[in-house]
């Protein structure tokens, strides 16, 4: 700071500093009476009476948004394609992360095989052993893939791809196979009956009203695992493949 | 609310266990002093940054944490996921303190990169089973009534690398897939009153404008109550990986619900069963089953100080410091165990504790230098115990990735090094 300051500045300052000194001031005045009740939380804006807030949405509007894909059907775009065709689609879009095969390159999801796999200690959730509906592959692919070039692929292309995942998954052994928006909701995948909607309140109501013990609660403690025998932790020498 | 303070000369007789060890700490205390027997030129000897002049205001406009913090940092843990644009890192909890995490520090999750949007160009449609298809920009929700709500937000696969044993050293790694910030925002229920939602609807289905369109679908019964459409959090805009413009603020529920970048609503009769919550987010039962709409985030501490990146440094006086919360509502109290859960006391809690936010807790102990096994257990406003990890085992198996709430132990040895480990 140079040393020439402008005293009208200092001024300014010392101003500043009495307003801040000012409530301490008023605190050793007695308390006037409140005027206002004392601060509560007010409920929640009621939302009673609407507020005239946004516009219309149209129809070509709801249309180009609208991408989304139910077990029922509901959302599926007219269009067909074959597993044949599928097939090419994928090797040229696909492959490079999910393998040829839908096997997996790396890190990249597999979506085929793992079926009866799911009780051991290593399960492959794929489409064909886990996904427990045809329209999550469709959903998903319409709207996140090719990973980096989203919602590219057409209707037709889309029915492709899929026809092409429930081959690699055994679900169709045809390559002529043709899926359409008029077949697709016949199409069942094998693992669908194993989902059920949560139940811990249920089959964990054991954690709830427990009385935990405080004191002389066990006679010994040995320790069983430690994180530094696989030394995966980051900065540390090695990074092993772990799933 | 909070649960009483154990007097320090109680936890001090039993976290010491006899005047041997006792006695032992003092000594350390007394070779401390006779190195200060020697003036310290850091007082006696007038420093830089007390002679010569500082930076200037404007220097930092935003401001960033000191020079000294840089190693305070999200980090993530690369061999986890394919690509840094479908990826996860994990707030630094053991550098935090009290209960709001930095902006700059909560951690993110993106499926398809961050979206770079411009808030004029932002629209939020809401059509389906409704009186009305609508689109708002954010100007028309920036003029809606707001609320201010303080919640964590914990990603459902938080701990999931546990399942099968002690593998990440530091709960930055282990437990740092949850912050916890104010946000404002509107509640979705007066949106939802705009459009006019027909009586037929049951689910409401969340859709993200980023390259991944992030899609979960909601019952309409938590639409209607808590879900807020946050613009801001902890007082200024969003951040661009936590959904700029635009996120969902699901209170107490997975992670992965709170859509960020979110641009579009369609309420339905039914849930979509989407990629997010048939292939993911479901939780695979030993017996080859799987439970799906798993939303509540069940209760769950941790201790982030001692932890593996942050030891314990001096004998004598520390400080232990954890965080606790519920998904099911408030914290009602926490308890801590040095000796491996032989013993246990309530945890000093301070600071707000609040619905479905992070609760801080403390116990100031004193360390002799032995052994310590320490866990932390929290019991929430409904009676809920958080479990052992073996407990959770029993009743999930390994193969769950999801909602591991169970407790944690850390091991600190002689020197003060801390280790993930597990105990039985």
């Amino acid at each position: 700071m140079s040393r020439s300051v402008n005293p009208a500045l200092l001024a300014g300052l010392a101003a500043i500093a009495v307003l801040a000194a000012a409530p301490l001031i008023a605190q050793t005045k007695p308390a006037a009476k409140p005027t206002h009740p004392p601060a509560k939380a007010a409920p929640a804006p009621a939302p009673a009476a609407k507020l005239g807030l946004g516009r219309e949405a149209l129809p070509e509007e709801i249309k180009a948004w609208d991408i989304a894909v139910r077990p029922d059907g509901k959302g599926l775009p007219p269009g067909k394609g074959t597993v044949k065709q599928g097939d090419e689609i994928f090797q040229a879009q696909c492959a490079s992360c999910h393998g040829e095969f839908g096997q997996g390159n790396g890190r990249w999801p597999v979506l085929a095989g793992g079926i009866g796999s799911l009780k051991s200690d290593r399960p492959e959730k794929t489409i064909g052993s886990f996904w427990p509906d045809l329209s999550t592959v469709f959903d998903y692919v319409r709207r996140a893939m090719p990973y980096g070039n989203a919602q590219s692929l057409s209707p037709d292309e889309l029915y492709a791809v899929t026809a092409y995942l429930l081959y690699l998954n055994d679900i169709v052994k045809d390559e002529d196979f043709e899926l359409s928006d008029k077949n697709f909701t016949s199409v069942k995948l094998p693992n669908a009956a194993a989902f059920y909607d949560d139940d811990r309140e249920t089959t964990e109501k054991a954690f709830w009203g427990k009385e935990p013990c405080m004191t002389n609660c066990k006679p010994e403690v040995k320790i069983t695992g430690r994180a530094v025998i696989l030394d995966v932790t980051p900065d540390s020498k090695t990074a092993p493949k772990v799933d | 609310m909070t649960s009483p303070a154990k007097p320090d000369a109680l936890s001090r007789r039993r976290f010491l266990g006899g005047a041997a060890l006792a006695g032992a700490g003092f000594a350390g205390a007394g070779s401390a002093r006779a190195e200060m027997a020697k003036p310290d030129p850091l007082i006696t000897e007038v420093q830089d940054w007390s002679r010569y002049l500082g930076e200037g205001v404007d220097k930092r406009p935003y401001g960033t944490p000191s020079r000294f913090e840089k190693n305070v940092m999200r980090r993530d843990v690369s061999w986890l996921t394919a690509s840094p644009e479908s990826s996860v890192n994990f707030t630094p909890l053991h550098e935090l303190d009290g209960i709001i995490t930095p902006s700059g520090l909560c951690f993110e999750r993106h499926h398809g990169g961050i979206a770079d949007i411009e808030p004029a160009n932002h629209r939020l449609m809401i059509h389906g089973l409704v009186d009305k298809p609508l689109v708002f920009t954010m100007e028309d929700i920036k003029r809606m009534p707001r609320q201010n709500r303080i919640h964590f937000l914990e990603c459902a696969a938080n701990s999931g690398m546990e399942w099968r044993g002690a593998q990440l050293n530091g709960c930055q790694f282990t437990h740092g897939m949850v912050h916890n910030v104010m946000y404002t925002g509107v509640p979705l229920k007066v949106l939802l009153a705009e459009v006019g939602v027909k009586p037929s609807a049951k689910w409401l289905m969340l859709e993200g404008a980023d390259s991944s369109g992030m899609n979960r679908s909601l019952p309409i019964e938590k639409a209607l109550d808590d879900v807020l459409i946050a613009f801001a959090m902890n007082g200024e805009a969003l951040r661009p990986e936590q959904g700029y413009p635009l996120r969902a603020v699901i209170p107490g529920w997975e992670g992965n619900l709170w859509v960020k970048w979110l641009r579009r609503i369609e309420v339905g009769d039914q849930p979509w069963q989407a990629r997010e919550e048939t292939s993911k987010y479901t939780d695979l039962l030993a017996d080859g089953r799987s439970r799906r709409f798993t939303f509540f985030m069940d209760a769950k501490s941790v201790v982030t100080n001692p932890s593996p990146q942050a030891p314990l440094k001096q004998k004598g006086r520390n400080v232990l410091s954890g965080l606790a919360w519920s998904g099911r509502g408030t914290i009602k109290r926490v308890d801590v165990t040095l000796d491996g859960g032989k013993n246990w006391q309530h945890a000093r809690i301070d600071g707000p504790v609040l619905d479905k936010s992070l609760t801080r807790f403390y116990v100031d102990f004193d360390w002799a230098g032995q052994d310590l096994l320490i866990q932390s257990r929290a019991m929430d406003s409904t009676g809920y115990l958080q479990p052992t990890k073996d407990e959770l085992r029993k009743v999930r198996g390994t193969n769950s990735i999801y909602h591991n709430n169970g407790i944690q132990t850390w091991h600190v040895k002689a020197n003060g090094e801390t280790e993930n480990v597990e105990i039985g």
